[in-house]
């Protein structure tokens, strides 16, 4: 009842501001960005530093932020298993459900001018970097309006513009670019950090450990963020990696362990990882998560893994889950309005699937486009380049 | 060193050179008035030099290139001159820092990778064409790599098997990169210049044995906005009976097989293609349209090499020119020995060059061409 005094007393206090005031009680609290403190489910385990409380602070509005955010990911994700099994998105489909809340909560805690990079199961940091739905479904289907104009696919979405540097094919390639991203930032006298995003599979790559020796070496902006969601394609981790505590593999760089199911824990770590690789340059943050779909669309998942495993997780630790209880906790929304808004997200995503459906596939002269900024008017071929011929401009 | 001079009249971005002064010095050299003489080793490290000063976002990155001056001594003086922040030494972990150099580029800087020699871009050549070449396409246009590659390539004298491989057929097959191929201090120079500042991956493969040789510059060379065009050959020597490409230290050897072949009354168009990726096809295909006859030649391994594409485009192009077939002339099909006289056998010599343009030569009855 305290705390529902303390709401009502905020509401009154609101009323003179500008909020929209509807008849939806929820609206005014899902607006409401008065501070107060979460718990983590469970406290930080760090390496070489002192790690970050685990009272974080948040706001009804941006509890309300990450369930939006997260159940339209999640709804996302389930649309594009459908829309692979009915071969409309072909080749590799590398879907993240279960993983939402790391791309959630990092992205609480940063810029568009800080960047991030990942590897091929990228889509829903995509949105998180203010992709829309739209682009992605279209490039998944391989159509112009795709934000790759469909020539990249699943694994090759990048917003430039917002910090979100892709979408890579090769396990590892990306973590040495993002620290390359750091290297950029730091020339330019940026305030900047860069994340380079990887799995516990790519965690082994030797091109990792050489990047972060030069990123400690020159005290680069730059935080590894291992998302281990326990299993490299097939192969759990304890069967690849000798030391699984990835936290650690940095050796003389700090890491920290984190709930990468608790989007609160999420954002503060990134919150102090941000604060940390501006001052003393790269660290390690590894996000303990999961994903429920196998691999890829090729993987059902459940020969390496169980599925008492699957849906244990499930049940006890799902992200969109737990920010749900936070809110309930706090009468920040009733049960039915949260229901209501995953619904809603329903009907938004297959909105947006329709509008990218209507989306044509490319010109067949796009072959020919983006080979090169600058083509010099060179001549490009076709398989019969008797046939077919084009001019890079 | 090379035996003779010549004085070209500048033919900035012109396939097709203006009329050449040629002064035949045996063993010893004529200076024409005011030409300066410039070593290709200088000839990059002022196009270095030049280039970083005018944008501060290029910068250097490889092993040794600051404190050491440059394992060949390419960026000596450039860390006096511009400091830690923009010529860095690195680790010996190519992988590394070819992956952090492509992430600057895609952050906008302009990054020029050295490679101690090009045989150790393999450690990186993931980072080279799935990073660098493709990400233009893959993002349709968003994230654009404006990186220089460079570096020693193809053989040097007695390094053995795993230092003496000449990468630009592979590199050359790549869409989304271009590769150029230096010869001269004039080559060195505007091809280095226009490579950072192209907005688009850039291997440039430079050749060890060329960088204590002199070569003329004239001033506009020596300008500091001075810039050859990417995509472009140049006819070094005009000819009218047989063409011969090449590039690179072959360059020379060329040039020496067309003087022996001038005795003998074969005039030899020698052509510098410059450009492995893209290649001047045009200036190749109207040089055998004039002469009708082709000799192609290169350091690296025949197999797949740039000679076979150039081949194939010519038979495509060209094939009712050509009065005989095309010659190939390449390094040996074989790793590269060290012994010294084994090591000989395994690259072109100036007698292969000219054993195989008289082949071109002697192969067809004298025809007149018809029309």
């Amino acid at each position: 009842m305290a705390a529902l005094t303390r709401r009502s007393y905020n509401l009154v206090n609101r009323i003179s501001t500008t909020h929209a005031y509807t008849s939806h009680l929820h609206r005014s609290f899902s607006t409401d960005t008065t501070p107060f403190t979460v718990e983590t489910s469970i406290p930080f385990t760090s390496h070489n530093c002192e790690p970050p409380s685990r009272s974080v602070e948040t706001s009804a509005a941006e509890l309300m932020t990450f369930f939006h955010d997260m159940a339209t990911m999640r709804r996302m994700e389930i649309a594009a298993d459908s829309l692979y099994k009915s071969k409309l998105i072909r080749g590799f489909c590398h879907l993240y459900d279960g993983q939402e809340a790391v791309a959630i909560g990092m992205e609480a805690a940063i810029t568009k001018k800080d960047s991030i990079i990942t590897a091929y199961r990228d889509h829903c940091i995509f949105l998180s970097r203010g992709g829309t739905l739209v682009e992605a479904f279209a490039e998944l289907m391989g159509r112009k309006d795709g934000c790759s104009k469909g020539k990249g696919g699943s694994m090759h979405f990048y917003k430039k513009d917002s910090g979100f540097y892709g979408g890579h094919g090769i396990v590892g390639a990306q973590v040495p670019l993002g620290i390359g991203l750091a290297f950029a930032q730091k020339y330019n006298k940026e305030d900047h950090v860069s994340f380079a995003l990887y799995g516990d599979g790519a965690a082994n790559q030797g091109q990792l450990f050489e990047a972060l020796n030069m990123a400690a070496l020159w005290d680069l902006p730059a935080i590894l963020v291992c998302e281990n969601n326990h299993y490299g394609m097939g192969t759990a981790e304890w069967r690849a990696a000798k030391s699984p505590a990835y936290y650690k593999r940095g050796d003389y760089v700090p890491g920290l362990k984190v709930d990468g199911m608790d989007a609160l824990a999420v954002k503060q770590a990134c919150k102090f990882a941000k604060e940390h690789a501006l001052k003393n340059g790269p660290l390690i943050l590894e996000m303990d998560t999961y994903r429920y779909h196998g691999h890829s669309m090729s993987d059902p998942g459940s020969t390496y893994r169980t599925r008492d495993e699957i849906s244990g997780i499930r049940q006890e630790r799902d992200p969109i889950e737990r920010i749900r209880k936070v809110i309930l906790a706090h009468d920040i929304a009733t049960e039915k309005e949260l229901k209501d808004i995953e619904k809603e997200k329903r009907k938004v995503v297959d909105e947006a699937i329709a509008k990218a459906k209507e989306s044509p596939m490319p010109d067949p002269s796009e072959l020919f486009t983006n080979v090169y900024v600058k083509g010099f008017g060179v001549e490009a071929c076709g398989a019969d380049r008797k046939e077919v011929k084009a001019v890079l401009p | 060193m090379l035996g003779f001079i010549r004085q070209t009249v500048c033919n900035r971005g012109v396939s097709v050179s203006k009329s050449q002064l040629r002064f035949l010095v045996p063993g010893g050299r004529n200076y024409a008035s005011g030409a300066k003489e410039m070593t290709v080793r200088d000839a990059l490290n002022s196009a270095l030099d030049e280039e970083m000063s005018a944008d501060s976002k290029v910068f250097i990155m490889g092993e040794e290139v600051g404190e050491y001056q440059g394992a060949y001594k390419i960026t000596k003086g450039l860390l006096d001159k511009y400091g830690p922040d923009r010529v860095i030494d690195t680790p010996i972990t190519e992988a590394g820092f070819t992956g952090i150099a492509v992430g600057a580029a895609y952050h906008s800087l302009k990054p020029v990778v050295e490679f101690m020699t090009f045989n150790f871009s393999m450690q990186a050549i993931d980072h080279i064409i799935n990073s660098a070449a493709k990400s233009n396409y893959m993002s349709a246009g968003q994230i654009s790599v404006p990186i220089v590659f460079r570096g020693p390539n193809g053989a040097a004298a007695g390094v053995g098997a795993q230092h003496s491989q000449c990468y630009a057929a592979w590199f050359g097959a790549c869409p989304g990169l271009k590769v150029l191929a230096p010869y001269s201090s004039e080559d060195a120079r505007g091809l280095l210049k226009a490579a950072i500042r192209d907005p688009d991956p850039v291997v440039f493969l430079e050749n060890e044995l060329l960088y204590g040789e002199s070569f003329p510059v004239s001033a506009e060379v020596l300008d500091s906005s001075f810039c050859l065009p990417i995509g472009k050959a140049k006819i070094e020597r005009e000819g009218k009976d047989v063409t011969i490409t090449t590039f690179s230290k072959m360059v020379g050897f060329a040039l020496k097989a067309a003087e022996i072949l001038e005795k003998e009354g074969i005039s030899a168009e020698v052509i510098n293609l410059r450009s492995i990726r893209p290649l001047d096809r045009a200036t190749i295909n109207s040089s055998v349209r004039k002469t009708n006859r082709l000799v192609t030649v290169e350091e690296g391994f025949p197999q797949h090499g740039v000679g076979a594409e150039i081949c194939a485009s010519v038979v495509e192009e060209s094939f009712e020119y050509l009065d005989a077939p095309v010659e190939r002339i390449a390094g040996a099909d074989v790793c590269m020995p060290y012994a010294a006289n084994l090591e000989r056998l395994a690259v072109p010599q100036i007698e292969d060059i000219v054993r195989a343009a008289k082949r071109a030569c002697y192969r067809s009855t004298s025809m007149a061409a018809t029309g």
